[in-house]
Order: structure tokens, then C-alpha cells, then sequence
């Protein structure tokens, strides 16, 4: 088996609460390859936002293992960009100046003028040319979501963590930031680590979706999504496609307990 | 537009002085009921020099005061927004310590340092002013969304930078909301150190004098002293929250 860039193996997490530990994640074993974009699904509170800060180096698990590029991960690295449903903007700076932060963080060979010029072709692929210095107040939700997508690459990280990054947009917002991904994926190569509950975003973003169990998450199903790359919105409206959501939908009532087990779709 | 904004505050001060002196005027009331505006200007003329050497004492003895709550409230509040175990162990503290009126303090502590009248009186102006910038800046500390922590985090980012490049500019608007409140209690604090354990210095003391020589235009006109002290120090930390916290004012529409 070929080792993909993100590898989990075995890895399971609980937290020490007052009231005990809480398991979150259950002897967990993942691969994205390179370049590969994972969508994961599961109920609210299963676990998946603990998934990405173990990625991200942020947390250590009790067991096993993560591993990138197959080096264990033993803390954050700033090979990872990260994007919430929080575009969380610095409200004191322009948007230009927030979407350079990460690059005081990393060490970097671009000098400023470079810096500045790679900030400012990101804002412009991403739609934002002429709003590189208003403030985040004077942008709307997504707006401010498209700077923060730009913040997350100006480092150019190898791996893209985006929990629920357009959860809080309206439905025609959400689809143009979905056509942006497969464009900034196109221009700015990364891999992709995608949480959503949004089934339709899983299929037209991903290559694989990954349905976690309820809470503590298993891997309870990988399902390739039947596209690789860039696609169309028609894409969502295959048969192929509406069958992959019934299926998706389906793992999801399991995964909640709201459905047996054997109620399963082939 | 800034014509009015001068002109508004101007009006409403003459109207609400013409009323006062009016007032006076139609009641007849002598000077040691109530003194009226046109004693004031005489009063202070007569005791120019006083004022100007008073308000001098009081005003450096309320920054000071204030600096100091300034830097420990600023501490406090750190340690408290950073730990939940500092949380826990100092809130119900300074609670109860901010509960105690101040005015039952003042003799304490004039007992305790005798004759360091310098000492006690910025110590009063500090200990009446510190907790609302603790509060704040605890508050402020604490409520931080944790995305802001890790988009900085998961590059490899220490908690102090985290601390110095986010946590602390985003807490700047509640600290300045904060030190707005703390100015003006400084300066309560200031007098009740002047007039409760008169020690002959700041406005208080010169407010002690004119009560026992029954001089009661001067009285006011202490107290017109002190207002215009508490308004200057109040813009001054205004313009300083412009400067430093000016991107959280939203636009005006
Ligand atoms: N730092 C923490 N300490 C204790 N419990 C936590 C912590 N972070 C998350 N949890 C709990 O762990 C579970 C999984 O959280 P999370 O990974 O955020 O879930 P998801 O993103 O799938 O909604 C939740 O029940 C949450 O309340
Ligand atoms: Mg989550």
C-alpha cells in the first residue's frame, strides 16, 4: 500500500472533563495522498474538528499515530493552512495586513514586495482586488471567508484544513466558493482536509468522503465521490452523483442512530 | 458637522448655567445656601494661584494612581484571562475587595502610613481605580474564540506571540471602555484621600479649607475645579483610545 501524505493509524483520543475522560476519537486509520482532497462527514460532536487539530499538530493522541509526508507529526508545522467556519479577521488590520499574518509567523524568502505582491494575487484570484485595505467589518460573510481561504495559503502550505468553512453562508454564496476551491486548487496546489455537513459539498469537492460514526468517531465508510479535479455544479445532478447522496445520507441516519445498521445501501 | 459638536455642549453648558444663576436669582438664596455662577469667576480669580497649585497636586497624584492600576489591574487581568486557576482563585478576592467602600479605607490607611501622605493617596487612587481594568482585560483575555489561537498555533506560533499579536490588540476597545471608568474613580479616590485625611495639598485640601472659613463660592468653585480635572483626564484617555483602539469605532451611517 502506498503511503499517502496525511496517514493516521490507530489513532484514538479522549478528553479529560470534570466528569471523566470522553472518548472522541476511536483507533482511527486515514490516508490522503497527495494532492488528494478528503471530505469528512459524521454527527455534530462525533469528533471532527478534533480530527483536523490532530492533522494540524495542535493536539497529540493517546494511541497511534499521524504522520506526514511519513515523519510523525509531534506539533504544529507550518506546512498546514487552516480555515474555520470563524473566518476570525484581525478587525485592526486591512484585509491585505491579515492575509500576511501567517507570513510574520513562518519563515519565509520572500521579501516584503514579494510578500505583498503574492498577498495581492491571491486577494484578485480569490475576487477581492480593490478590498486589500478595508477592514473586515466593511466586507460581507462571504467576502471575509474568501480572505480568510487566501490567509490560509499565503504560506503556501502543502495541506488546506477547512472545518465547516461555509456553513455560516447562504446557498448561492456557499456554490461561488465552491467553483473558487476547484479554482484555487487548480492555482495554488494543496491537500485538501475538508469537515462539512453538507453532503453536497462533500461530493463536488472531494475525491473521497469519509463518514465518521457518532461520537466516539470510527471511520464507518470511505466512499469515492466518482470525481477527481475540477467539475461543474452539474455534476451534483448525475444519477451517479444523486445515488452517492442517497448513500451518504443513509451512512449519516446510521451514524446518528437514527437507522439500523442494516438498513445499509450497497 | 464639528461646528455643532462644539456648539451643542456649548449651548446646553450656558443654558444649564443661566438656569442655575436664575434660580438663585428668583429664590434669593444667600451665598451659604447656595452660591450662584457670577460668584464663582471672583472666587476663583481671587485664588488663582491655589487652584493652579492644588489642581497640580491633585492631578499627578490621580495619574499616578491610576498608572499604577494601570500596570497591576493589566497584570492581574492576564493572569486571570491566561488560567482558569488563577480564574478561579482571584475573582471572589477582588470581588470582596472591590465591595468595601473606599471611604472606610481612607482613615486605615492614613493610619497605617501616618505622614506618608504622598504614598497614601496614590495608593487610594489605586485601590479604587485597578478592578475595572483587571476585569476588562481578564474578560477580554478570556472570551478570545480559540480559532483565533490556533490559526496562529498551527504555524508553529508561541503563546506569546499569539498573546502580543492578537490577544492583547483584541482586548484594547474593553480595556479603554474600562480605563474610562477607572479615570474617574482615581480621581474620587484622590479626594477622599484630600478631604477625609486632609494633609493641606489637591483640591480636596483647598475644598476643606473654604468649608471651615465658611467660604461656600469657593466651595463651588472647587467643584468646578474638579469637574474640568476629571473632563481633561477622561478626553485624554479618549484620544488615547483613538489611537491605539480606534478600528473597533464603526463607521458612523
Ligand atoms: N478541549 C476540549 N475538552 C473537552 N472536551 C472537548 C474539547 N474539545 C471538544 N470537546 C468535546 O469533544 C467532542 C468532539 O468535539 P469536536 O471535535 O469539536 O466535534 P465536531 O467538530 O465533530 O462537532 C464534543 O463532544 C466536544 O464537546
Ligand atoms: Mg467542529
Amino acid at each position: 500500500m502506498s503511503e499517502g501524505l496525511i496517514e493516521l493509524r490507530g489513532v484514538s483520543l479522549a478528553y479529560r472533563t470534570a466528569s471523566g475522560p470522553l472518548p472522541v476519537l476511536d483507533d482511527l486509520s486515514i490516508s490522503v495522498p497527495e494532492g488528494g482532497f478528503t471530505a469528512f462527514v459524521g454527527p455534530s460532536g462525533c469528533g471532527k474538528s478534533t480530527l483536523t487539530r490532530l492533522i494540524a499538530g495542535l493536539t497529540r493522541p493517546d494511541r497511534g499515530e499521524v504522520r506526514l509526508h511519513g515523519e510523525p507529526v509531534r506539533g504544529p508545522r507550518p506546512v498546514v493552512g487552516m480555515a474555520f467556519q470563524n473566518p476570525v479577521l484581525l478587525e485592526w488590520r486591512t484585509i491585505l495586513r491579515n492575509v500576511l499574518l501567517p507570513l510574520e509567523i513562518t519563515r519565509t524568502r520572500l521579501s516584503k514586495r514579494e510578500q505583498e505582491a503574492r498577498a495581492r494575487r491571491l486577494l484578485a484570484l480569490v475576487g477581492l482586488e480593490g478590498f486589500e485595505e478595508k477592514r473586515p467589518s466593511e466586507l460581507s460573510g462571504g467576502m471575509r471567508q474568501r480572505a480568510s481561504l487566501c490567509r490560509a495559503l499565503i504560506h503556501q502550505p502543502e495541506i488546506l484544513i477547512l472545518d465547516e468553512p461555509f456553513g455560516a453562508l447562504d446557498a448561492f454564496t456557499r456554490e461561488d466558493l465552491w467553483k473558487l476551491m476547484h479554482e484555487l486548487k487548480a492555482e495554488e496546489p494543496f491537500t485538501g482536509v475538508l469537515i462539512t455537513h453538507d453532503l453536497r459539498e462533500a461530493v463536488f469537492l472531494a475525491d473521497e468522503v469519509v463518514v465518521l460514526s457518532g461520537r466516539p468517531a470510527k471511520v464507518q465508510r470511505c466512499v469515492p465521490s466518482g470525481a477527481a479535479g475540477r467539475r461543474d455544479i452539474e455534476h451534483l445532478y448525475t444519477a451517479e452523483s444523486v445515488a452517492l447522496l442517497n448513500l451518504l445520507r443513509r451512512e449519516i441516519e446510521i451514524a446518528q442512530g437514527r437507522a439500523p445498521a442494516g438498513s445499509r445501501a450497497a | 458637522m464639528t461646528g455643532s459638536k462644539i456648539a451643542a455642549p456649548a449651548v446646553a453648558l450656558a443654558l444649564t448655567l443661566g438656569f442655575w444663576e436664575w434660580l438663585v436669582w428668583a429664590n434669593g438664596w444667600p451665598d451659604y445656601k447656595m452660591a450662584s455662577p457670577s460668584d464663582l469667576w471672583p472666587a476663583f480669580w481671587k485664588f488663582r494661584h491655589l487652584f493652579l497649585v492644588q489642581g497640580w497636586e491633585t492631578l499627578w497624584r490621580t495619574v499616578a494612581g491610576l498608572g499604577l492600576a494601570v500596570v497591576f489591574g493589566v497584570l492581574v487581568g492576564m493572569a486571570m484571562g491566561l488560567s482558569r486557576m488563577a480564574r478561579d482563585g482571584l475573582y471572589p478576592l477582588l470581588v470582596g475587595f472591590n465591595a468595601i467602600p473606599k471611604a472606610t479605607v481612607v482613615p486605615i490607611v492614613a493610619l497605617m502610613f501616618v505622614g506618608w501622605h504622598d504614598f497614601n493617596t496614590v495608593l487610594i487612587a489605586f485601590m479604587i481605580s485597578f478592578f475595572p481594568i483587571a476585569v476588562s482585560v481578564s474578560i477580554g483575555l478570556s472570551t478570545l474564540e480559540p480559532e483565533y489561537r490556533d490559526i496562529l498555533r498551527a504555524l508553529g506560533a508561541s503563546r506569546f506571540t499569539v498573546f502580543r499579536k492578537i490577544a492583547l490588540p483584541k482586548t484594547l476597545p474593553e480595556f479603554f471602555g474600562a480605563l474610562k471608568v477607572s479615570v474617574t474613580l482615581a480621581f474620587i479616590g484622590t479626594n477622599l484621600m484630600e478631604i477625609v485625611s486632609p494633609h493641606g495639598r489637591g483640591l480636596g485640601a483647598l475644598f476643606d479649607s473654604a468649608k471651615t472659613n465658611s467660604d461656600y463660592p469657593l466651595m463651588f468653585a472647587v467643584l468646578f475645579a474638579l469637574a474640568a480635572l476629571g473632563i481633561l483626564l477622561y478626553y485624554v484617555v479618549v484620544a488615547l483610545e483613538r489611537i491605539f483602539a480606534g478600528w473597533a469605532e464603526r463607521p458612523a451611517s
